[in-house]
């Protein structure tokens, strides 16, 4: 069925916004945080000096909006390149032909062998729909010298972790910062604790329908994270907060740890912590002998198919997919290039994020990136529930099972 | 040729125009504020109701025609429960805003310097946007800097995060949405003890009516009006509430606020919805529960025309 | 005059009641003061924990200047008169014609259209929501500012309808008959007879739609996505989740966006309650 019906009123009312004119590409994005805005505003300036004749405008949304505008502007008015993430996030988009087939874009520019580490996540069908240009780890963000003053060491594995966190605890502060009124990052921890339990390849079965919720690994994965949940290892009404809200706690030494990406490393910083009062460690390992595999978000841009200048947006999708634009892009990022022959970089958060990633067993995108949209957002609030109430454990996976049933189709 | 031929049709003309006259003018008046209302509302209403019939992610250009399918799965989604039983919470306690507005009309309802500014003052919440009303009381809310959970913790001495807590999180924004709506009502009320009638007051005065009993027998039968227009639009607001869940919790935590308007949209439009069929079937289910107030409405409105 | 005036009671009654009348406003407005006062309040305040205390300083002009100079709170304004003025201009103008025609003519449809408008002015959103925007994507209209005024103009009708209905019917039909019987055009008593008599009507739907479609968020989220057409209530909304933990920003943002309606509603106070009162009372 389709809406059609009224059609004739159109009349010709055309008011698109963003018709673009030759020379011209109209490019979406959602850098809406200080550090990726100016790090967009930089790309945009090299890539129109590096091709005369070619201008960008760019329409900038605010992050948490973006999300759900890009389904209505692909199909209302597409620009010519949008910003957006690899995996199963970009499936529906691709599903339904939102998204152009860029294969030759990878063949013409050697992206194939370049961006070899991210070939897979950008691939459905056979095709490549779209170029990644970042990506970044996560892991525990901890304070050093909250450690070191409560005898704390980092912790190597689960229980030392455990007992770490008793210990912080008993001296009044709250192991665990995180700020879960948006539901994403409780997504972070269940990828956690289901890589560590079990690994990667189970993971990514769940993430993909084929593992039942009721599963008993996915159960043992909710009984080790209750170590954490039930004794409050967690800050104080989190529910409440956005991840930036719990920041402040984290920056006064009211909480020791925060498990999250590595763009939350600029906003710490702000927030007054000086280079020997933050470190990174990699999350601890769990069942023993199970490689380590790690959340490693790939954020990429794509040509919608209803784009008006396919042939300079591919230009740009080139240009951003070059080891020399992947260098200074993501040195303002403060994230990782994709392109192997990029530059390594010389930050310390970045340095240990890269060779924990170079030595992974394995990169998962993210809950919500890997598990298609029904099932993610189904997930994460069970997630968010659990670290509330980790007693509706049953009633929650029972619940997810149903969700499963029907998303996976 | 022919302008000589339709000379002798114009008077003619005109005088058919003068007999239908009266039984064509409404519908020439009427024809705009038809075409548009029926374009934007009434069809619409008709292509949500059989798009409820079908599974569109709204994405593909295809519709997969599912039947029923839709509203059995409603039936067994617990999220949809929670929502429903949400929107029961929030009729019966916006109910609480027409006896509330009632009072604040009872006290303001005198003749002192400088009532006016306070009258004015008093509806001030009504005019300002829920959008602002919401990020109002989160922050009046929010843990740690709040006011309000400020003197929670002063009082209890333990920290309640309100919009947290799926115990107190829908009430709290109930209780957000009545601070506008009992302003409301509040001047509905005011208008209406306005036109009371004095002689008939201070009639019953002079039989030994006071209080409770002057306000039940004689004061509320003449506020029967304002009482109708303030519970209409009372049901109307409740069933209505987007705006401040959409701020305050966006449906959490874990999607204990949510509410059928804001479930719907949540699964039709926002960041992880792909399903407008199932979404068209939440929403066909809030039309019908409003339908049967609105009809009610309409049928009370009908026999006051009738007595007109 | 009920409750019983307060210059017929004794005198301390009249006295404890002008002592209660600020405290209950202050009361009543407390988020409102709090969200004033924290929007003059520097960022530092915040930083230090000074959340309920006055101020250290007055920062109100750093603070509402940031909010211009930082973010797109201007075209936010801009774009929601844009979007208001021209749908009251519709709405009320369509409502003048079909409340006209439904006041003054006997027809067997007329009492059936009229609660065919009611009806519809009480609809839930959600069931507009997927085929008006996709209407909107058909007629090219969908993310910008003449398609949210298409569709507030054509949903306002209905509310607009059915006050102008009810205020025509007060008006004394005598006139109209006596022009009738005089000849006059059925458009001509339209415009020379009744639309004088309507400026009330006018003027206090105007205001109140004003307010309506200002404040109107649900719309807004659903039918547009960029800031080039994006009213000041979900531009609020996106601030939001920018300006996270800097609510002396956030809360000065809320008084500049809620400062249009409130300023409409003290100007046009008798007309404003006017409106929305029609009908609370008999006759």
């Amino acid at each position: 069925m389709r809406f059609t019906s009224l059609s004739g009123l159109a009349l010709g009312l055309a008011l698109s916004s963003t018709a673009a004119f030759a020379g011209e590409i109209v490019l979406n994005s959602d850098q809406s945080d200080p550090a990726p805005k100016k790090a967009m505003e930089e790309l945009i300036a090299n890539f129109q000096a590096a091709n005369p004749g070619i201008t960008v405008k760019w329409n900038n949304f605010d992050h948490e909006g973006y999300k759900s505008a890009i389904n209505n502007f692909l199909k209302a008015n597409p620009p010519d390149v949008a910003a957006w993430y690899a995996g199963n996030r970009m499936a529906p988009q691709v599903k339904a032909g939102l998204f152009e087939d860029v294969t030759d874009v990878w063949e013409k520019n050697g992206l194939n062998d370049q961006l070899k580490s991210a070939a897979p996540s950008m691939t459905i069908d056979g095709k490549k729909w779209g170029v990644p240009y970042t990506y970044y780890q996560w892991g525990i963000y901890y304070r050093p010298d909250v450690f070191k003053a409560n005898g704390v060491n980092v912790p190597k594995n689960w229980a030392e972790l455990v007992a770490a966190c008793a210990k912080l605890k008993a001296a009044g502060i709250a192991p665990f910062a995180i700020g879960s009124s948006q539901k994403w990052p409780t997504g972070g921890w269940f990828d956690y604790m289901d890589l560590r339990v079990n690994g990667y390849q189970f993971h990514m079965d769940l993430t993909g329908g084929k593992v039942a919720w009721t599963d008993p690994k996915v159960k043992a994965v909710f009984d080790k994270w209750a170590e954490l949940v039930k004794p409050g290892y967690y800050i104080e009404n989190a529910a409440a907060l956005d991840w930036q809200d719990a920041i402040p706690q984290f920056a006064s030494g009211k909480a020791a740890m925060y498990l999250m990406g590595n763009f939350a490393v600029a906003p710490m910083m702000k927030a007054g912590l000086k280079e020997d009062q933050l470190d990174f460690m990699q999350f601890p390992e769990i069942t023993a002998g199970i490689p380590m595999a790690e959340d490693a978000p790939t954020d990429t841009f794509h040509i919608p198919s209803g784009a008006k200048n396919k042939d300079d947006a591919k230009k740009f999708l080139a240009f951003v997919a070059s080891a020399d634009a992947q260098t200074k892009l993501n040195a303002t990022l403060g994230q990782l290039p994709v392109n192997s022959g990029s530059a390594k970089p010389d930050d310390k958060f970045l340095k240990a994020g890269f060779a924990m990633l170079s030595s992974a067993a394995g990169l998962a995108q993210f809950f919500d990136r890997d598990a298609p949209a029904e099932m993610a957002s189904a997930g994460m609030d069970g997630f968010q529930e659990f670290m509330v109430h980790p007693d509706h454990q049953d009633a929650i996976l029972a619940r997810l099972e149903a969700v499963r049933a029907k998303a996976y189709k | 040729m022919s302008a000589i031929a339709a000379q002798p049709d114009a008077p003619l003309a005109a005088s058919w125009w003068k007999r239908n006259q009266l039984q064509l003018a409404p519908w020439l008046f009427l024809a705009p504020g038809i075409f548009a209302f029926a374009v934007y509302v009434m069809i619409p209403i008709v292509q949500s109701v059989s798009l409820s019939f079908y599974e569109w992610d709204g994405l593909t250009p295809d519709a997969k025609w599912v039947g029923f399918g839709n509203y059995t799965e409603l039936w067994t989604d617990p999220d949809f429960w929670t929502s429903l039983r949400n929107n029961v919470a929030w009729l019966v306690m916006y109910l609480l805003a027409v006896p509330a507005g009632l009072a604040v009309a009872l006290f303001l309802n005198q003749n002192v310097t400088g009532i006016r500014v306070y009258k004015s003052l008093f509806f001030f919440p009504f005019v300002i946007s829920q959008v602002v009303v919401g990020l109002m009381f989160r922050w009046f809310y929010a843990p740690n800097f709040g006011l309000l959970s400020g003197v929670i913790k002063t009082l209890t001495g333990s920290n309640i995060a309100i919009l947290a807590d799926d115990r107190y999180a829908t009430y709290g924004i109930i209780a957000a949405g009545l601070w506008p709506q009992i302003a409301y009502c509040m001047i509905l009320y005011l208008t209406g003890l306005n036109n009371i009638n004095s002689e008939q007051v201070e009639a019953a005065r002079m039989d030994g009516a006071r209080g409770w009993k002057l306000l039940w027998n004689i004061i509320l039968p003449q506020l029967a009006p304002a009482t109708f227009i303030a519970v209409v639009v009372t049901v109307i607001g409740a069933l209505r509430s987007f705006d401040l869940v959409s701020i305050m919790t966006k449906g959490g935590p874990y999607g204990s606020t949510r509410v059928l308007s804001y479930y719907m949209y949540e699964k039709a439009l926002s960041e992880y919805g792909f399903r407008m069929g199932y979404g068209a079937a939440i929403a066909v289910v809030l039309f019908l529960i409003m339908m049967v107030f609105i009809t009610y409405f309409i049928l009370q409105m009908l026999r006051q025309e009738r007595d007109a | 005059m009920f409750p019983m005036a307060i210059q017929k009671q004794a005198p301390w009654v009249g006295i404890v009641y002008q002592l209660m009348l600020p405290v209950a406003l202050i009361l009543w407005l407390f988020p409102l003061i709090g969200v004033a006062v924290t929007s003059v309040r520097p960022e530092s305040d915040l930083a230090a924990g000074n959340y309920f205390g006055w101020p250290s300083r007055f920062a109100g002009f750093e603070n509402y200047g940031a909010v211009f100079t930082q973010s797109p709170m201007g075209q936010f304004i801009l774009n929601s008169f844009k979007i208001t003025i021209p749908t009251v201009i519709g709405a009320v103008g369509l409502s003048c014609l079909s409340g006209f025609a439904l006041a003054t003519y006997k027809f067997k449809a007329n009492l059936w259209l009229f609660f065919l408008f009611v009806a519809g002015n009480f609809v839930p959103f959600q069931i507009l929501m997927v085929p008006v925007r996709q209407l909107s994507l058909n007629m090219n209209v969908y993310d910008s500012i003449l398609g949210l005024v298409l569709f507030h103009t054509a949903f306002q009708t209905g509310f607009c309808t059915l006050f102008m209905r009810n205020f025509i019917k007060g008006l004394p039909f005598a006139l109209i008959e006596s022009a009738r019987v005089e000849g006059v055009s059925e458009f001509r008593i339209f415009w020379h007879i009744v639309l004088p008599l309507m400026r009330p009507a006018i003027a206090a739907l105007s205001v109140l739609i004003f307010t309506f479609v200002w404040n109107d968020y649900f719309w807004a989220t659903v039918m547009v996505q960029g800031q080039h057409a994006m009213p000041v209530t979900a531009g609020l909304k996106a601030l939001n989740g920018q300006y996270v933990a800097a609510w002396h920003l956030i809360s000065a943002a809320s008084i500049i966006a809620a400062l249009p309606p409130v300023l409409m509603f003290f100007l046009m106070q008798r007309h404003f309650i006017a409106g929305l009162t029609l009908g609370a009372t008999k006759g």
